[in-house]
């Protein structure tokens, strides 16, 4: 990630060593990234990660206390929030109640200067691009939520920004919607070829969108990369457990050698592991242990698992059933600890009942081990 | 006793109070003013029908002044109150959070503690004569001689726009309070300077506050008495003075009567065409 911001020319929007001190506190802890011309980026943490923070910079809201932001290659730091090339969704949408529809999509246009007949152009063909046309006169709040969200986007977008910030704006929404908007904003992205930087907290929405996503912890950036990077090649212990769902060992390093490393989990398990992300393992140093749901092999005979490196023998808590994402619970009967495992769609496992004898099986590669004290920060 | 008349019943002893209220307080009182003000006396203890008061208005230039110029110092006091109240609460509302937030709002209702009377004579402590700011500007140097602040037009304005400042910040707060901040964020984010965004966003927000505040502050200022009367000293001019002096001085009722019917309507015709222009309805501004 740090020798791509080398080459500066390529990204529309960077961050240089951004630090925000509130006091003590640092919201954000030197964060460096680019973002190219057209991407969709998004930048995914828990509440309180500094991701609005950093937001609020870009747009101009908030100051940071050393660093720089520069567009398309200038530095925007003394530049106000209204005079910066960039917009900026916000959570509650903020569109102006006072205004129609189309007075807030002409806001920015009339404030930019341009000609009445270029304006009423220019809204008009926004409205037909989000599909309410003829709602140009009618008031905010007879809109709904999807068509909300549309007019606030298109109230930046005819602005023709170099990036459009955007602060949860599915926050506010029900499930359904939600997964509807996410596939339109997507469309929308293409279809305008602005650069979004989208910052959420929900995984599925940040891995679903984006083409790269930088996942945020405690002020700092823990991982930039693709969804898949991120979901398969974890850097960090913070992101194998924050991306996707996961099962979740803590223990100390038994032995290693070139191929992997025993861990001894602190509820007594043996587990054979990969070791992963920067930090060297040692041993008898703290780890953690992540296996995804989908890598574990489910089986009802002992036989099918006994080539893999782990094995694990419990008793089916309960069946998840979810359609495709159906899951089971399975309790190990050696420690009483809880795995969450997903299930084949052959339909070879519906017939699965309560407190059945199961067998579960990983491979060491499917296993990936982070130095790390076993807080979940 | 059925549920029917159980609930009317009860609907009826819960207006009673109200019904009373409006009918005792304000209906009959306004209806005898009104017959008093339709009399006239043409000897002791005669009196008949005539319209002689109100045309006694418009022919006498002294009370037609004295009325015109009770209400443009009123939309005057009313304008400035709003254009010194309106920072002042945006200060309160906007800028500030938490505990000193509500130490500053106490802080406006603080001189209200004291009666109107108090506070008017504390004004004139501080501008006679022989006052405060007299003396302090002679120890000072900057004046040879007393300088007499009292009884004029400018010191009326004060005293009305101080006495008036209350029931301008409290609606303008609160309306104030209720703006989302990212609503100012988006008006400068989308391109616009702090003019644009106060004039298209935060006023159109805030106009419900600023026409009850106006409306109240308007009544108050035109039906005040003690505050033009001491500050302005016996010459201020102010149309309730006129109608004191009919009731009290002159003894001349039926005058006085006609006098408050011309205010009541002068106000309304005011308030009224205030809410045209402003485009806003009473209900929204109350409510």
């Amino acid at each position: 990630m740090t020798d791509a911001i080398e080459t500066t020319n390529a990204f529309d929007l960077e961050c240089h060593n951004l630090i925000r001190r509130y006091g003590d506190f640092a919201a954000v802890d030197d964060v460096s990234f680019g973002v190219p011309q057209g991407e969709f980026f998004s930048i995914l943490g828990p509440s309180g990660c500094g991701k609005t923070t950093i937001l609020r910079m870009m747009a101009g809201f908030d100051r940071p206390t050393s660093g720089d932001i520069t567009i398309k290659g200038a530095s925007v730091i003394n530049v106000p929030p209204n005079k910066r090339p960039v917009n900026m969704v916000f959570q509650q949408l903020a569109l102006f109640p006072m205004m129609t529809v189309a007075e807030n999509i002409a806001y920015g246009l009339v404030r930019k200067g341009l000609g009445k007949s270029e304006i009423a152009t220019k809204v008009k063909s926004a409205l037909d691009r989000i599909g309410l046309p003829t709602s140009g006169d009618k008031n905010i709040n007879q809109l709904s939520g999807g068509q909300k969200q549309r007019v606030a986007i298109a109230r930046c977008l005819v602005l023709e920004p170099a990036a459009l910030l955007l602060d949860e704006p599915l926050g506010a929404l029900d499930l359904k919607l939600r997964e509807h908007m996410k596939v339109e904003l997507k469309k929308m992205q293409d279809q305008f070829g602005t650069t979004f930087v989208y910052i959420t907290h929900d995984q599925s929405e940040a891995l679903v969108m984006s083409d790269h996503v930088a996942v945020m912890n405690h002020g700092k950036f823990e991982q930039i990369g693709t969804p898949q990077d991120l979901y398969y090649q974890p850097d960090t212990a913070f992101v194998a457990g924050f991306v996707g769902d996961t099962n979740r060992w803590h223990g100390r390093v038994e032995s290693m050698d070139k191929d992997g490393v025993k861990v001894t989990s602190s509820d007594g398990v043996s587990l054979l592991a990969t070791p992963a992300g920067s930090q060297p393992l040692v041993k008898g140093g703290e780890v953690d242990i992540f296996v995804r749901p989908e890598q574990v092999v489910i089986s009802t005979e002992l036989d099918r698992i006994a080539h893999l490196d782990n094995a694990i023998t419990g008793d089916l808590m309960s069946i998840l059933f979810n359609g495709a994402n159906s899951r089971a619970l399975v309790r190990d009967r050696q420690t009483g600890g809880e795995l969450d495992v997903a299930l084949p769609q052959t339909g070879e496992f519906s017939h699965l009942r309560q407190g059945q004898e199961i067998h579960l099986g990983w491979g060491m590669a499917q296993a990936k081990t982070f130095s790390g004290t076993g807080e979940i920060s | 006793m059925n549920m029917q008349t159980a609930s009317r019943l009860s609907l009826i002893l819960l207006l009673a109070p109200l019904v009373l209220w409006l009918l005792v307080l304000i209906i009959l009182p306004h209806v005898d003013m009104f017959l008093v003000s339709v009399h006239e006396k043409i000897a002791p203890r005669v009196y008949e029908y005539s319209t002689a008061n109100y045309a006694a208005f418009f022919t006498e230039p002294l009370y037609w002044n004295t009325f015109m110029r009770t209400a443009m110092m009123s939309i005057m006091a009313t304008a400035l109150t709003l254009v010194i109240g309106f920072p002042v609460s945006y200060y309160i509302a906007k800028m500030l959070r938490g505990r000193f937030k509500n130490f500053l709002f106490l802080l406006c209702l603080v001189p209200f503690w004291v009666s109107e009377l108090v506070r008017t004579f504390g004004w004139m402590i501080l501008l006679r004569e022989s006052g405060v700011i007299s003396g302090l500007l002679q120890s000072l140097g900057l004046a040879s001689q007393p300088i007499e602040m009292l009884y004029n037009d400018a010191t009326i304005m004060v005293g009305l726009v101080y006495t008036s400042m209350l029931f301008m910040v409290v609606p303008l707060v609160s309306t104030l309070d209720s703006l989302d901040d990212s609503l100012v964020e988006a008006g400068y984010d989308l391109g616009g300077n702090a003019f644009t965004v106060l004039r298209k966003i935060i006023i159109p927000h805030a106009m419900p506050g600023i026409v009850s505040g106006c409306i109240v502050v308007f009544m108050l200022t035109l039906g005040n008495y003690l505050t033009p009367v001491l500050l302005g000293g016996k010459d201020s001019m102010w149309f309730t003075q006129m109608i004191y002096t009919q009731f009290i001085t002159r003894f001349n009722w039926e005058l006085g009567a006609a006098f408050g019917f011309l205010l009541l309507a002068l106000s309304s015709l005011i308030v009224w065409s205030g809410l045209k222009l402003s485009r806003q309805t009473l209900t929204e501004a109350v409510g």
